[in-house]
């Protein structure tokens, strides 16, 4: 579903991919974890082209991700992306914020894009919210809001870039809850995070990033309990003992 | 005297400046008023009135549709800015430079003078009027359309982008509206400049407030009281699109919450 292939990715003169390459197949649950500034946001970034990589080769959905512009908007339509700071549009309401793309994109009808709303509301559980504006929320009902936001443009993949950094720690678990319920759906998932709770549950496969390289992948019991690499015991080390 | 003041300290601040305006034009040392000249009491000062006041249509349609063209050509000019086709940058960075740096008299002499010359066409004052102001005004649009296009957030690019949407529809329905509701007191101010300006358009003979001023001016011999009352047409129209330009900002706001 997704293929990386010796990708490299340069701001001036920092390296911030180093000749990456990572497979993700169909119904996968990757989750990328990682110091801060190891390149695990660029990566999932160059995925849907919001960055351009500058070497190697990227594959989604059997598409190479070049400067095709409207092969670039076709892939994006199939990739749903999730940021960290939400990014919903402030001045439209829960609702507005959902039929947009599907009724301009997909070119559904209001109706149609509605119903699809309403649907993906129930499922990340603020139904009641449809009417209200973004700054009317909690951190973490818009975070939800944005997830459904991307699901109703009914992705065969999605991205998830650090979607717990900006909560409150008692807003994490209900947007976690969401993302696991989602992950249990079998849908192509990318998950750049922190939450290693989360990231034992669901994942298929555990990726550690460093200095612009992959270190290490592997499944999450092996992950976890025998990581082969120094770094990875380093990093594990780290961020499980608080 | 103690009820005229609180009488002015009672009203919004618009309608009180022009309350405290008035008696000021009262103490003009040994000189002697000629009120009469804009007396509605008397049958040639209700004449001198109707004539200056027949002025009105002119600026306001002028200083509206200049407003519109520029306000219309300044986007655009202010969306090429932010292309990343170099030659589509300069487009934009030549126009602004050329027209912010044209006084606008003498854009109004040269367009009405010049421009049928080089086109060969023959243009009214009050066309001329339009297309002198708007040349102007929109090099300072597409700048303030640029910088309030700048100031969103790139975030709210990608995610328009990272659901699909074409550029086309990412400016319609989620950059340009949360820009407009920002440039909306710098684009007031640029309202209120091109009403003042439009006063300009009368050297060329367009018959609008100011010409019309001029020309009875001529007939009176009373420049101070007809250019005071010309003062205050100005005052009133502005304080009127200032107070319409707040009342549009509030409406916006509301419908944002953030």
């Amino acid at each position: 579903m997704i293929l990386l292939d010796g990708v490299w990715k340069r701001f001036g003169a920092f390296e911030a991919l180093k000749g990456v390459s990572l497979q993700v197949a169909a119904g996968e649950r990757v989750v990328v974890c990682g110091p801060s500034g190891s390149g695990k946001s660029t990566l999932i970034r160059c995925i849907n082209r919001l960055e351009t990589h500058d070497e190697g080769r990227i594959v989604v959905d059997g598409v190479e991700l070049t400067d095709d512009r409207r092969a670039i908007a076709a892939i994006r339509s199939e990739i749903g992306m999730v940021f960290q700071q939400f990014n919903l549009f402030p001045h439209m309401t829960v609702l507005q914020n959902l039929v947009l793309a599907p009724m301009r994109v997909r070119k559904l009808s209001r109706a149609e894009a509605e119903a699809v709303a309403m649907q993906y509301l129930e499922r990340v559980r603020i139904p009641e919210q449809a009417g209200k504006y973004p700054g009317q929320l909690s951190g973490g009902q818009q975070q939800r809001v944005a997830i459904a936001r991307s699901l109703c443009m009914k992705p065969k993949i999605l991205l998830f870039d650090e979607p717990t950094s900006a909560l409150d720690p008692e807003m994490i678990k209900e947007v976690l809850d969401v993302m696991v319920e989602l992950a249990g759906l079998g849908m192509t998932m990318v998950c750049v995070t922190h939450e290693m709770g989360f990231a034992r549950t669901v994942a298929d496969t555990m990726v550690f990033m460093d200095h612009g390289e992959v270190v290490e992948a592997a499944p999450p019991d092996r992950f976890f309990s025998a990581p082969a690499s120094e770094r990875t015991r380093k990093f594990l080390g780290q961020i499980l003992s608080h | 005297m103690r009820l005229f003041l609180a009488l002015v300290r009672r009203l919004p601040p618009g309608p009180a400046a022009v309350l405290l305006v008035l008696p000021l034009a009262a103490c003009g040392g040994g000189y002697s008023w000629g009120w009469y000249v804009v007396s509605p009491e008397t049958a040639p000062g209700r004449r001198n009135l109707s004539f200056l006041l027949s002025g009105l249509g002119y600026t306001i349609a002028l200083s509206v549709i200049a407003m519109v063209a520029s306000v219309a050509v300044g986007l655009l000019l202010g969306l090429l800015a932010l292309q990343r086709s170099r030659p589509l940058r300069m487009v934009n960075r030549v126009y602004v430079e050329v027209f912010r740096a044209i006084p606008m008299l003498v854009m109004i002499l040269w367009v009405y003078y010049g421009l049928p010359v080089v086109l060969g066409i023959s243009l009214n004052a009050f066309l001329a009027g339009i297309i002198a102001l708007a040349l102007c005004d929109s090099a300072f649009e597409a700048e303030i359309f640029r910088a309030g296009i700048q100031s969103i957030d790139r975030g709210q690019h990608e995610a328009a982008d990272t659901l699909g949407l074409s550029y086309l529809d990412k400016m319609r329905f989620i950059i340009l509206p949360q820009a407009i509701r920002r440039v909306l007191p710098p684009l007031g101010n640029q309202f209120v400049y091109m009403l003042k300006m439009s006063s300009l358009v009368s050297v060329i003979g367009l018959t609008e407030l100011t010409r019309r001023a001029n020309e009875l001016v001529v007939t009176e011999y009373r420049p101070l009281e007809i250019y005071s009352f010309l003062v205050l047409e100005y005052l009133v129209l502005i304080i009127l699109v200032s107070w319409g330009v707040r009342t549009l900002e509030r409406r916006l706001a509301r419908s944002e919450h953030r």
